[in-house]
């Protein structure tokens, strides 16, 4: 077998020039996509084979511009606005939260959809701080009407992109900026890794680790470690959380008796905690420990190194959390 | 009544008194509180709907606010499915699930209204963008107050739509009140755009908002500038509320405008002035007018009948949408 190998933002710029070239309703847009950072590369080379009509640098009107991008998707059009961190998504809350979410309920489906895709790559580390470093799907978690998607590889980059571009509704992508340099296998053609269904990374009996984005490498790396100690750690790759695939993790917990949910965003009421709270209502006769939680801490990322270190949790992090739920 | 070609002048005196014997309608009702959705009206302020959606053809698309009845009827949305919408029935246009403030008939390319301050501007200049990308010479047209005119989409709404010359009409519905909170405590003088952008990039215009003949004239204007390309256009329509913010004029909170004020605004009532130049001009007599009133009346009358016998939405039309991630 000769699989060809790409990296993470070579997927997700394959994925958008697959899309541009199949359907003509499809553009990019956001801040820089056609200048030379090309957005972590992943929009490299866009601008000059499809044109600025449909790859264009936009003004810095967040709030503006997610709402142009809604109506564009009203009036038919597939627009990909994409941003440098999801930090600066909060500028467009409104049209995000208060909009495009709710629009096609709202109008009992007499308004039609709106097929758009908003994408921002959370980063985290060498002093971005408070404001640039957050993970922010949580809090889009709890709005209805949205999609949320967060790939780990750039196998699921492309396939993700590419199903939230042909969703008939608003979908949010969220990558992180410490994979984009991450290579892995991606088929040539356009395929789709759907949504609502999550995958085993690796198999084990011992304990469920639930993660998503950056934090599956960590907690596969985890895994290692936990394997030598005589640990076997069954992890998930949840790839999309709304929909979430939470028969994968009941499945998964059940047989294991233990769930450590393992997440790049705050503690509070967001991802990690939505996932051990439905596990315990699924299966909580199953669970041998109470579902365990690895989140940032409760408090705005700090920016000098020694701070972050202890701040951003990493694969020994994972490792000594699930050393403690195997001892409760 | 000289720019105007006489079927225009008849048209935009309809839409106005259907627009106007509904509200009073409604206001009539209200209080027995079988709508039981927050209604605002646009009693006095007609002409800017029906002057502005008059000029826009039925291929084009408008977005409304929450103060929204009057431009969804003027592009030909049915009243009896916002009749019956109001009443939180299945046959209200978007199936009881909208209610007044979200309203929507995509069939008579009335978009949506939100009633999110503002919200729908961008919206807009969005539908605008997918018209010029595909080379179509339709336009949008949004709809939006004074208040909304404060907040910060409407700038960078405005900023995009000429920088890529979208085919976008900005209507700025200037009725003088944000509820209770008057324009002067909002706003120092003039909208900047009358004055700080060159008018090829932008035509800004005011206009008596009381007067659909001028407003007719003014979007005539711009509508055919953006389907030449041109790019937006902003029109400021000078009116005023001469109704409550939100109900029957009744339910207004008393103390906060100089009823004088009020009372010199309806004398400038759009419905009868328009009234008065169609007699002068001979184009509709008193028989005529009658003629119309009783049109309007029965079907005012048979869409509260048809929205009063009309089921109600149930708890399976909740899970229609549940869990739905679109
Ligand atoms: C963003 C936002 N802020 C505040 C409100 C509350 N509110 C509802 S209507 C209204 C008045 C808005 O004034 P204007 O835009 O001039 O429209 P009008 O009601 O006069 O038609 C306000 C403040 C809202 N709905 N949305």
């Amino acid at each position: 077998m000769n699989e060809r190998i790409l990296t993470h933002s070579d997927a997700l710029n394959e994925a958008l020039r697959q899309a541009l070239e199949a359907d003509p309703a499809v553009f990019v847009m956001g801040q820089g996509v056609d200048d030379p950072f090309a957005m972590h590369g992943c929009t490299r080379g866009l601008a000059a084979r499809f044109g600025e009509k449909r790859v264009f640098d936009t003004p810095l009107s967040e709030a503006a511009l997610a709402g142009v991008a809604l109506g564009a998707a009203l009036n038919g059009m597939r627009p990909v606005y994409m941003h440098n961190r999801p930090d600066f998504l909060l500028l467009a809350m409104d049209q995000i939260a208060n909009h495009a979410a709710p629009w096609r309920v709202m109008f009992g489906g007499a308004a039609g959809r709106a097929p758009l895709v908003i994408w921002a790559a959370s980063g985290r580390g060498w002093g971005a701080a408070a404001q640039h470093s957050q993970a922010l799907h949580g809090l889009f978690l709890h709005v209805p009407g949205i999609k949320i998607a967060l790939p780990a590889t750039p196998y699921d980059a492309k396939g993700l992109m590419t199903v939230a571009i042909r969703d008939p509704g608003p979908v949010l992508v969220f990558d992180h900026r410490d994979n984009f340099s991450f290579s892995g296998p991606v088929p040539e053609e356009a395929y789709a890794v759907p949504f609502g269904k999550g995958v085993i990374r690796r198999q084990g009996r011992d304990l469920t680790i639930a993660a998503v984005s950056r934090m599956v490498r960590e907690a596969l790396s985890a895994a290692e470690t936990l394997a030598g100690r005589g640990i076997e750690a069954e992890v998930l790759d949840l790839r999309s959380i709304r929909p979430i695939d939470h028969d994968l993790i009941a499945e998964s917990t059940a047989g294991t008796g233990r769930l450590l949910v393992c997440d790049t965003g705050y503690p509070v009421g967001g991802l990690a905690a939505e996932v051990a709270a439905t596990a315990a209502e699924r299966i909580f006769g199953k669970l041998k420990a109470p579902p365990a939680r690895l989140a940032l801490p409760d408090c705005a990322a700090p920016a000098g190194p020694t701070l972050e270190a202890a701040y951003f949790p990493d694969a020994a992090r994972v490792v000594r959390a699930a050393i403690d739920l195997m001892r409760r | 009544m000289k720019s105007i070609d006489p079927e225009t002048a008849l048209a935009l005196y309809r839409a106005m008194l259907r627009i106007r014997r509904l509200g009073e309608r409604i206001e009539a009702e209200y209080p027995e509180d079988e709508m039981k959705t927050p209604v605002h009206l646009s009693t006095g302020q007609e002409a800017v709907a029906a002057g502005v959606c008059a000029a826009l053809g039925p291929g084009d698309l408008a977005l409304g606010t929450h103060r929204g009845h009057a431009a969804y009827l003027a592009k030909g949305g049915s009243l009896p499915a916002l009749v019956a919408e109001l009443f939180g029935r299945a046959a209200g246009c978007c199936g009881g699930r909208g209610g007044s403030m979200h309203l929507a008939d995509l069939a008579a390319g009335y978009a949506g209204g939100s009633a999110i301050v503002g919200g729908n501007i961008p919206i807009a200049a969005g539908m605008a963008l997918a018209f010029a990308m595909r080379g179509e010479d339709r336009v949008a047209a949004v709809f939006f107050g004074d208040g909304a005119a404060e907040e910060g989409v409407f700038y960078e709404s405005v900023n995009f739509a000429v920088l890529k010359r979208l085919p976008v009409l900005f209507i700025l519905e200037n009725n003088g009140w944000s509820v209770c909170s008057p324009l002067s405590s909002r706003r120092a003088g003039e909208l900047a755009f009358h004055r700080g952008l060159d008018p090829a990039l932008l035509f800004s215009a005011k206009v008596d908002g009381n007067d659909a003949a001028a407003v007719y004239a003014k979007a005539g204007k711009a509508v055919r500038r953006a389907r030449q390309g041109l790019g937006p256009s902003l029109l400021e329509c000078l009116t005023y509320r001469v109704g409550g913010h939100a109900g029957p004029e009744a339910w207004d909170p008393p103390g906060y405008r100089d009823l004088r004020e009020k009372a010199r605004w309806r004398h400038r009532c759009p419905v009868a002035r328009m009234r008065r130049r169609l007699l002068r001009a001979g184009l509709a007599d008193s028989e005529a007018f009658s003629r119309m009133e009783e049109e309007v009346a029965a079907e005012i009358e048979a869409a509260f009948a048809l929205a009063r016998k009309s089921p109600f939405p149930g708890p399976a039309d909740i899970a229609a949408f549940l869990h739905s991630e679109q």
